[in-house]
């Protein structure tokens, strides 16, 4: 068009373009929206009260462990513990980053104006929410005690609290989790905008995509298994308990054909956030964009084949202990891929430092630890010293504490212009980042040496010559606390006060950086997008 | 222990192996870390962003070096799945000729009988320079007994007998926890084990047993009234029990198993699941609930006692044939 209309000049202070969190008003517009980037803000605020809920019960962990007699009755630091992982892995870790990023960021980053089923998107958080409802009066009515694992025969014939309300929140916050992947793997496919090929999508969607499948087909199992929990506890068939004609084992093998892979829904897309980030602040294309892609499908597939590493002591089959050592060592393949692409995509790159980068970088650092101390406890007679022990709570935090948790915050400040239309104050969130990395290696490496000298887990109590670690660790633990407060009032305070954000703050790459206005309209797009070039093509190569 | 140990004390052989594996662990974990960390470091530091920098130029990745990153990490990685497969086969396959302890957890404590009749709570004596095969029952939830300084551990899981063994190598006391967790007092389910020189550790057995596990084991064989269809020296309605322990049975349909501690264990609770060729179901009785898991340990070493390891020592008595267990060859028991 040659023709230009003139333009009466608005300053942007005047007149406010509309978006999302403009459009509308009033709880009602919340509680009834089917705006995807919406119901993203409720789940972020719901996730981030688990959140904190969980941590207040690992504050109590850490008090009760600063003497080895212990500071609160046994009863007490046993549903702390218990509480702190139900919390943690299925109100928290399950949902974090899918559901709130991959929520708002999907259907913006293929070019969609929703997910497929907007209105299933809103039950998918009213089902979390109501499982939460259920979690919390577990807590309210006198907690839990079976740890989160609910072993049976335990949970289902021994303890005495209330396990069945607890594992209903669980069970019912699992078609949170169904409902969510199935949004995201049918959004993936039908949904992508004209030239949004599949070689295109950003690694962001392929990690969501990888993460998708294993809820869908993984979080059945667990419904199934606390279903038989249940019966078994209220009517006393026998499923798990010897002394009804059950077998015990087979609890653990239906528990951890979930949990194994759900450990992967926890941590895929906090590798999906590392690649945007890295990609970004290096101006560099992701190297390997191929492997990255198909080493998080290859996670998927593989991880569904390794439960059995959690059995070597208990009585499963040496040969099938074999089987599982080995496959537990091949899906280190596709993780150890990744870090070293990320690593190789900063080669010749233009490496900025801002916030998202510093917990890019201690993404890398803490995954890399935490992966290869998995290596320890894939080798099994290594695994038979260290299961059980400090060793295993080190590893499991490293993984997903160091990684998950510090790409969640990575990728909350990269998208927090998007989200909200506002800028961070960037200093502060420097100085949280080098808290909260400093205060999780206190935390979380005593705990490793903690484990080979042989502490066990879920102790109340502790030899004495446990007890210089254990506060080293607590020491540590303060410190993170402190590092995990200052984002939520900073950000609190950014989100009112913080300087406007341009349409893209980090000059990134992506059709929601480049086509979407910051922060979005209802339906994400003012024009209809349309995509020309791979992605990250931060060179500005011709295609 | 000191402040600055990172390796509890080595009182077993197993705990050197698995040490020198974990060393090993140690080095490939570190060498790996400090090759990420500096490439990490390196990078950021040369590539860091200068004013006027032009944008990079694109790299999209190398075939080759996703291949060599791919595979050399694998082939060391299948290093330690061959070193730790192997110890841990070992840990989990006793030897031929093992001194057998019984261990019942139950919460919050774990009960201790040996061969010779002594019983101790939360306390395990074992000599150095034999093998010592646990046999490990729970009588409610699981349980795991573990032992840091010989770097063991197995759980214990009601309705079976776990096993591990082991080849103490130093005199001392050391830990042992509980290390699945079972309940209120899961950290209190701890207790210690005694290594000792084998001439102590003979003094330690010769002072107070009160009759052996198996005598204790034939009273309750006696009480329970196993007597009267098992009978001992000849053909009753029952497979006799004689040279039964150790040897292979073969079942009415067809099946060989070996009648090893679980299998004994079953056909007390359950005597239906396994029925000797040549007899019948629903004769004996079901003892499931009726004897404890102490008295189900004293009976199998009772059971045990009357097959000894070297056939032939009760005079003229001749080991029965694989798929003769049936048969009662033996004479008249000898008492020992």
């Amino acid at each position: 068009m040659s023709m230009t209309l003139p333009l009466p000049h608005v300053p942007p202070h005047v007149e406010e373009r509309t978006n999302y969190l403009n459009v509308d008003y009033g709880w009602k517009s919340w509680l009834f929206t089917t705006d995807h980037k919406r119901i993203a803000l409720l789940y972020l605020f719901s996730i981030t009260a688990f959140f904190f809920v969980g941590g207040a019960f690992a504050v109590g962990m850490r008090i009760n462990l600063l003497r080895p007699e212990g500071v609160f009755q046994h009863d007490t630091y046993n549903k702390l513990f218990t509480m702190h992982g139900i919390i943690m892995v299925f109100f928290f870790l399950v949902p974090s980053i899918p559901a709130t990023l991959g929520n708002f960021l999907i259907p913006i980053m293929i070019g969609a104006r929703d997910l497929a089923f907007p209105r299933i998107n809103l039950l998918s958080w009213y089902i979390y929410i109501a499982g939460g409802i259920f979690a919390l009066t577990a807590i309210v009515e006198g907690g839990v005690d079976t740890g989160w694992t609910f072993y049976a025969p335990f949970s289902s014939t021994y303890s005495n609290t209330h396990v069945i309300l607890a594992a209903i929140g669980v069970f019912v916050s699992g078609f949170s989790s169904i409902l969510t992947g199935l949004n995201f793997i049918v959004t993936i496919h039908k949904m992508r905008a004209p030239g949004m090929t599949w070689g295109r999508l950003p690694l962001f969607v392929w990690g969501h995509y990888a993460t998708s499948m294993i809820q869908v087909l993984g979080t059945p199992v667990i419904a199934i298994t606390l279903v038989l929990l249940g019966l078994e506890r209220v009517l006393h068939a026998g499923i798990f308990d010897p002394n009804l004609g059950g077998d015990p084992v087979l609890f653990q093998h239906l528990f951890w054909f979930y949990s194994h892979p759900a450990v992967y829904i926890m941590i895929l897309p906090g590798m999906a956030v590392i690649s945007e980030i890295i990609a970004c602040f290096s101006r560099k294309a992701i190297f390997g964009y191929t492997f990255v892609a198909f080493s998080s499908v290859a996670i998927a597939v593989l991880g569904f084949l390794v439960w059995g590493h959690h059995l070597f002591v208990a009585g499963q089959s040496m040969y099938a202990s074999m089987v599982f050592s080995f496959i537990s060592f091949l899906v280190a393949v596709p993780s150890a891929i990744k870090v070293f692409n990320w690593t190789a995509t900063m080669y010749r790159g233009s490496i900025s430092f801002e916030t998202p980068m510093l917990y890019a970088f201690g993404f890398i650092g803490l995954f890399t630890i935490g992966g290869l101390t998995g290596l320890f406890l894939a080798t099994m007679a290594i695994d038979v010293h260290l299961t059980d022990t400090y060793f295993v709570i080190a590893h499991f935090h490293y993984v997903m504490v160091g990684g998950m948790v510090m790409a969640y915050l990575g990728g909350v400040h990269f998208w927090f212009p998007k989200i909200t239309g506002r800028l961070y104050p960037e200093n502060w969130a420097r100085i949280a980042a080098a808290v909260v990395f400093i205060g999780f290696n206190l935390t979380f490496f005593p705990q490793f040496i903690l484990g080979y000298l042989g502490m066990p887990r879920r102790y109340a109590t502790y030899a004495s010559e446990f007890q210089v670690l254990n506060v080293m660790s607590t020491m540590g633990a303060s410190i993170l606390g402190i590092g995990y407060l200052l984002p939520m009032i900073y950000l609190a305070w950014a989100w009112r006060k913080g300087p406007i954000s341009p349409q893209n703050p980090w000059n990134a790459k992506g059709l929601e950086w480049e086509q979407s206005p910051t922060p979005p309209p209802t339906l994400n797009f003012v024009e209809p997008p349309i995509v020309t070039e791979p992605p990250y093509n931060y060179s500005g190569e011709e295609h | 222990m000191g402040v600055f140990d990172i390796f509890p004390p080595r009182a077993a052989t197993s705990s050197i192996q698995v040490d020198a594996l974990y060393v090993f662990l140690l080095a490939v974990a570190g060498v790996m870390t400090v090759l990420i960390f500096f490439f990490v470091v390196f990078f950021a530091f040369k590539y860091r962003r200068k004013e006027g920098d032009p944008m990079p130029r694109a790299i999209h990745g190398s075939v080759p070096l996703e291949i060599t990153w791919s595979v050399i990490p694998l082939m060391i990685m299948m290093v330690m799945f061959a070193w730790g497969t192997k110890l841990y086969f070992e840990y989990y396959t006793p030897p031929k000729d093992t001194f057998d302890v019984y261990v019942t957890g139950k919460q919050w404590m774990w009960k201790v009988q040996y061969p010779d009749g002594q019983r101790e709570i939360n306390e395990l004596h074992v000599p150095t320079g034999r093998p010592v095969k646990l046999i490990l029952a729970s009588e409610d939830v699981i349980h795991s007994f573990y032992i840091p300084a010989f770097r063991l551990k197995h759980d214990v899981v009601p309705g079976s007998y776990q096993t591990y063994w082991f080849e103490a190598t130093k005199p001392g006391r050391y830990h042992i926890f509980c290390a699945e967790y079972c309940g209120t007092n899961h950290s209190r389910m701890t207790g210690w084990v005694t290594v000792m020189d084998p001439a102590a550790y003979g003094n330690w057995l010769a002072g107070s047993a009160t009759g052996s596990m198996a005598e204790q084991g034939e009273k309750l064989f006696e009480q329970y009234g196993c007597v009267t269809c098992h009978v001992l020296d000849s053909q009753g309605r029952c497979p006799t029990l004689r040279y039964v322990f150790g040897h292979p049975v073969v079942l009415d349909d067809g099946r060989t198993v070996m009648a090893d501690e679980a299998y004994i264990r079953e056909s007390i609770l359950n005597p239906n699941a396994k029925i000797v060729k040549g007899y019948h179901r629903d004769i004996m009785p079901v003892f499931q609930g009726q004897i404890g898991e102490d008295g189900l340990l004293q009976l199998i070493a009772f059971i045990k006692s009357l097959s000894p390891k070297t056939p032939g020592t009760p005079a003229g008595a001749t080991g029965p044939e694989a798929g003769s267990s049936k048969q009662g060859t033996a004479k008249q028991p000898q008492k020992q």
